[in-house]
């Protein structure tokens, strides 16, 4: 066991786990953040999706060592980045309103794909979107509601 | 059965000294882990052999993009996104730039390393096809000191590679040379995103007065290890290229490129239609040198 500290949605957090723990786990089994899903556990689905030092990853395939002083952000910590009160952020809100979401485990990876792909193209164009989230699998929707959650949320964000 | 993690060990040293110290004192007893996209897979799938690990990934001595004005300097721990952000890169190597951007997802470019994806040593592999075409050097490092090869005799066979078991791959360079060379690249797989290539290649071609002054293809899954396709090029190199030449040039580099590819069967595809899909690729590209 190694003790591993980071800040995870912006509070400072110790855990004790063996250093090659997937992160994943971590989040789930000592922290109870259940928001991050493992789907296939490859690196393939991005239903385990998190933001590390603002990067996009999938948290399956990080071992707990490598997060050592990482600033982590997972789904539980999105709303308060738009405003610290916040219940909903922008995208989440977007999702809602757009019907992007149906069974649920593929959307906090999507939420957060969408985050990233924002802050580098805060107006996509469709095919951006695509290749944004094209490491996030979705079997209910079709996508088609998705993007165009996305599309919203980059219209309100940037009027 | 996924395997269990507290049966694992992971270091992380603070700077590349520490960790080939670490690497040197008993060689072969550390693995080095970096991005941990393949590594990491094969914990989740219960079948990571190696127990010891030592993460490379916080060493930032390992990271950089360094250009003179005669070549270009990659660290081995240059994620896929830094490649695919770098302007030298797109300007001179696009080939790459390409390569970086069909490896995996977005997250996966986050974290997947150059030099993981050379070590790990797949023959399916996204970058190996642009590194032969550029003739890429590898500069080896360990605590006996740094030694050069060129990268194309780097694989060895099916996921065996010249690095001792005491040694990093410190950095890739590539001469920028590629001046008026047309570049073609094309992966095919399942789907677009992230699907590991079925047969991919990346080459170069440079036409003067008609002639192929030089030509350079590498390829991904057409033998047990990423390879250029020598025998294809030295049928092509010094020839005509022109409307009249162009079907017979084309007959004679499908027939040798035929001989020399030794695809396989697997789970992915069969070594019929990789063979009849490489031949195709270098058609499109031949064609392609006639219009660029």
């Amino acid at each position: 066991m190694t003790q591993i500290t980071f800040t995870i949605n912006k509070e400072k957090k110790t855990v004790e786990a063996p250093p090659m723990k997937r992160l994943l786990d971590v989040l789930r089994e000592d922290l109870h953040l259940t928001g991050a899903k493992e789907g296939c556990g490859e690196g393939e689905c991005g239903s385990c999706s998190v933001l590390l030092n603002g990067e996009l990853v999938n948290s399956c395939l990080i071992p707990a060592l490598q997060a050592e002083g990482a600033t982590i952000t997972t789904i539980e910590g999105i709303a308060p980045l738009a405003a610290p009160d916040q219940k909903l952020h922008p995208i989440q809100q977007c999702f809602l309103e757009k019907g992007g979401a149906q069974c649920g485990i593929c959307t906090p990876g999507m939420i957060l794909a969408t985050h990233h792909l924002l802050e580098k193209y805060p107006q996509p164009t469709l095919l951006q979107i695509q290749e944004g989230l094209a490491g996030n699998l979705c079997r209910c929707t079709g996508y088609t509601r998705i993007f165009e959650a996305v599309q919203s949320a980059a219209s309100q964000s940037n009027p | 059965m996924r395997s269990n993690a507290s049966h694992y060990d992971l270091i992380a040293p603070a700077t590349l000294d520490a960790v080939l110290e670490i690497l040197a004192a008993e060689p072969g007893h550390y693995t080095p882990i970096a991005g941990g996209t393949e590594i990491m897979v094969a914990l989740g799938a219960g079948r990571l052999a190696q127990k010891n690990l030592v993460s490379i990934n916080q060493i930032k001595e390992l990271r950089f993009i360094e250009t003179t004005p005669s070549q270009l300097i990659i660290g081995s721990g240059t994620t896929f996104t830094d490649i695919r952000n770098s302007a030298i890169i797109q300007s001179d190597f696009p080939l790459l730039t390409q390569a970086a951007s069909w490896t995996g997802s977005i997250a996966n470019q986050n974290r997947g390393t150059l030099g993981g994806n050379i070590v790990n040593g797949s023959p399916a592999a996204d970058s190996p096809p642009a590194l032969l075409a550029y003739e890429a050097t590898l500069t080896l490092i360990s605590t006996r000191g740094t030694r050069q090869m060129p990268y194309a005799d780097f694989h060895l066979g099916y996921k065996k590679t010249a690095l001792a078991p005491d040694e990093l791959i410190q950095s890739i360079t590539l001469k920028r040379i590629f001046t008026g060379y047309i570049p073609y690249a094309r992966k095919v797989g399942t789907r677009n995103a992230q699907a590991i290539s079925k047969v991919a290649i990346a080459a170069l071609a440079l036409i003067q007065d008609d002639t192929l002054e030089d030509i350079r293809i590498g390829a991904a899954s057409l033998r047990d290890r990423p390879s250029r396709l020598t025998a294809t090029e030295r049928t092509l190199r010094g020839q005509t290229i022109t409307q009249d030449t162009i079907v017979t040039l084309i007959s004679q580099a499908r027939a040798t490129l035929t001989t020399e590819a030794h695809p396989i069967d697997d789970i992915r595809s069969t070594a019929k239609y990789r063979a009849a899909v490489a031949a195709n690729l270098l058609e499109e590209f031949l064609h392609s040198l006639m219009n660029p």
